[in-house]
């Protein structure tokens, strides 16, 4: 029984309500690559809309499910109610006023700027206040966190950190690290700028600062994604752990290299010089290690499970596992997906390559197989398992449910193979027409377009199957006994194998060194050298 | 710690994968000297037209036959809005902002780059193909980013004389 469970669920409908906007957002963006004369599509309406499912999606769903995630693997690991509730409510409430501030300049037409919001374009002071209070409410989540974990460490006796806890600690660690940057970029230029205080702002420095934050982001919303992967599907699928202490190296990895990357974002820019770019494309490099350890540990585990069911041949065992529970086959699916996303990664991190694709229709077909497929299809199928767990009401709808994953795995492999070919030939991302005056070389993109648009359809569809099961569910329910919440056996447990993976703080220390390491000398370099800055401009 | 064998096998890959990856990073980067644009010079975005780095906008084509093209990036436009440069030689673009960020991409081509108001882009490459080309702004800089690009024509016998300025 979680004692936390209203604050839970209360952190998930956040984030299922933030998912159910952005995804009407996505459907008529999706649209509009089919170019078809909707009474509602303006340009107007297609950058508003842009922003909003950027901010709900990447910013508001994510975070507020890893939240309710971390409530929920807290107590239940840990055996103890988390410390200090209240605050985590008030933490809560503080995160949703700056959603609600954020999205009312969004939907309002006040901050067009894009979930990036790149300087000198100028949104409502609201916007960057309301961004900054929702990170505010997620250090108090942090804090919580980590008061959790350090009074049940005081009494824990030198008892191994349980393996899911320590992911989400270290999507805990990643976060602090990740939103110094934000939280300077916020604090010192943009809301200062945005209330007319300060009259100029430096792009360059925001980017760096963005971009400092911006990277790590995309493991904190991975790591939570690897929880699932590792310590429940193993369990859901019948099975047990392939290796315990490889995946402590996986999320301590994530530790050390989820930050000292971001200029891998910036490598087009002026303003930041090669030496530096290339020192963080070898660290993005590194960063590609812990997933492909992941992607050999967690199959190995679903072939346990399929074995333990009595496969004997070869691939047998993929037969016996459970693709008729959406639990399952949503990370199964999202798994399938992320191989070819990492991949597709490795080509932005490769320095040279990355001219050819950079802000092409290319990146948006990777990181809607990263975020939009290996973190949001896998929250959707944490929410078919949490659900229930956490209301006693089984879920409405199931077969909306078994389906779904089908869908959005359909949906995205059209949506991101035509991305990613239309990129390869020149499309610029996030455009509301592309016929760029007639041009034939523009022409050229019009059938991956079309199948672009077809994959959003199907994507849409999938949205609305998991927001009718998740609405279904809380509303008509079957009421049911609370089945308990259990994560996956490793194969042998961890006992006293490389118990330094468990001291936390060795590894903060060394990420916080290469975090200076890769970020101090261009930093001092960049605000010691002659610059002028940008007086704000508002074209939305 | 045990490791499977078949673990083993596995980790060492893709320790190999990841090798492979930086030695081709390294060996492009410093063999053939294929770097990002990464120029640093700033320029006041209040001022970019009276500057004289580009109060003339165009292509000039240099003694030693290779070309450079200055280029400001604006809402929502490029001036000049129409680049004739020679074939086979390298192209050097110097490029700033007035107002706010855009982005400058060849399509087709590898020359892509932000362009950042109080900074000046500059990277060089060449072309081989003749022909038009489309360029486009790839990065969101307001509700007219989509009508913002140029043509650019690569054209063969284009000399000092009859090159010049738009």
């Amino acid at each position: 029984m979680i004692r936390a469970r209203g604050l839970s669920l209360a952190n998930m409908w956040v984030a299922i309500i933030a998912f159910t906007i952005a995804s009407a957002m996505a459907l008529m963006q999706a649209l509009s690559r089919a170019d078809l004369d909707l009474p509602f599509r303006t340009a107007k309406m297609y950058y508003l809309s842009v922003t909003a499912h950027g901010v709900l999606m990447a910013l508001v769903f994510t975070t507020f499910f890893i939240m309710c995630l971390g409530y929920v693997v807290a107590e239940r690991t840990l055996e103890r109610p988390i410390s200090n509730p209240r605050f985590a409510w008030i933490s809560f409430w503080i995160a949703v006023v700056g959603t609600a501030l954020a999205s009312w300049a969004i939907l309002w037409g006040k901050a067009t700027v894009l979930y990036t919001f790149y300087p000198p374009l100028k949104a409502h002071p609201l916007f960057y206040i309301g961004a900054t209070l929702l990170i505010v409410g997620s250090w108090g989540w942090c804090w919580v966190m980590i008061r959790t974990y350090l009074a049940w460490k005081k009494e824990a006796g030198g008892a191994r950190i349980p393996l899911p806890m320590l992911g989400m600690l270290s999507a805990v660690i990643v976060w602090l690290i990740a939103t110094v940057g934000v939280a300077a970029e916020a604090l010192l230029q943009l809301i200062p700028w945005s209330l007319g205080i300060s009259e100029t702002i430096d792009p360059v420095l925001a980017r760096m600062l963005f971009w400092y934050f911006g990277h790590p982001l995309v493991y904190f919303w991975l790591i939570p994604a690897y929880v699932i992967w590792y310590t429940v599907t193993p369990k859901v699928a019948g099975g047990k752990l392939f290796s315990d202490p490889l995946a402590r190296v996986v999320f301590i990895l994530f530790i050390l290299l989820s930050t000292p990357v971001g200029f891998h974002h910036q490598f087009m820019d002026p303003g930041v010089q090669a030496g530096w770019k290339l020192f963080h494309a070898f660290n993005t490099s590194l960063i590609l290690y812990p997933s492909l350890i992941t992607a050999f540990t967690v199959v190995a585990s679903f072939e346990i499970a399929g074995r333990m069911k009595g496969a004997t041949g070869l691939f047998d065992w993929l037969e016996k596992l459970p693709w008729g529970n959406p639990i399952f086959s949503s990370v199964a699916l999202s798994m399938l997906l992320f191989a070819v996303g990492g991949l597709g990664g490795a080509i932005n991190m490769a320095y040279g390559m990355n001219a050819m694709v950079h802000n092409t229709a290319w990146i948006q077909g990777h990181f809607h197989l990263t975020v939009g497929t290996a973190s949001a299809l896998t929250f959707m199928g944490a929410c078919y398992w949490l659900l229930p767990r956490l209301t006693g009401r089984d879920l409405e709808l199931k077969l909306l449910a078994i389906i779904q994953p089908y869908l959005w795995f359909m949906g995205m492999l059209m949506f991101s193979f035509s991305n990613h070919l239309t990129g390869l030939q020149g499309m610029p991302r996030r455009i509301y027409d592309f016929s760029y005056g007639g041009s034939p070389i523009a022409a050229e993109w019009t059938q991956g377009t079309y199948m672009s648009a077809l994959g959003g359809i199907f994507l849409y569809a999938s949205a609305v199957c998991f927001v009718a099961v998740m609405f279904g569910s809380l509303l008509a329910g079957p009421k049911k006994e609370l089945t308990p919440i259990d994560f996956a056996e490793p194969l042998e447990p961890p006992g006293d194998k490389a118990r330094v993976l468990d001291k936390l703080w060795i590894w903060v220390l060394i990420a916080v060194v290469l975090v200076i390491a890769a970020y101090a000398i261009p930093l001092i370099q960049h605000l010691s050298m002659e610059r002028f800055g940008a007086p704000g401009v508002r074209v939305y | 710690m045990h490791i499977d064998p078949y673990e083993k096998f596995w980790l060492w890959g893709a320790a190999l994968i990841i090798v492979v990856f930086l030695v081709s990073i390294g060996a492009t980067t410093f063999g053939a000297a294929i770097q990002p644009p990464s120029h640093v010079e700033t320029i006041d975005p209040t001022s970019v037209m009276s500057d004289p780095r580009f109060s003339e906008t165009g292509v000039t084509i240099n003694a030693d036959g290779s070309a450079t093209v200055r280029v400001v990036a604006l809402m929502f436009g490029f001036i000049p809005g129409e680049i004739r440069v020679p074939r086979g030689v390298p192209v050097t673009f110097r490029i700033t902002s007035p107002d706010v960020i855009h982005g400058f991409q060849i399509v087709q081509t590898n020359g892509n780059s932000m362009v950042v108001p109080g900074y000046v882009t500059q990277f060089t490459t060449r072309f081989d193909r003749a022909g038009e080309y489309l360029i486009v702004c790839n990065e969101y800089c307001g509700l007219g980013h989509h009508g913002m690009f140029a043509k650019m024509f690569v054209e063969d016998g284009l000399g000092a004389a009859t090159g010049g300025a738009e």
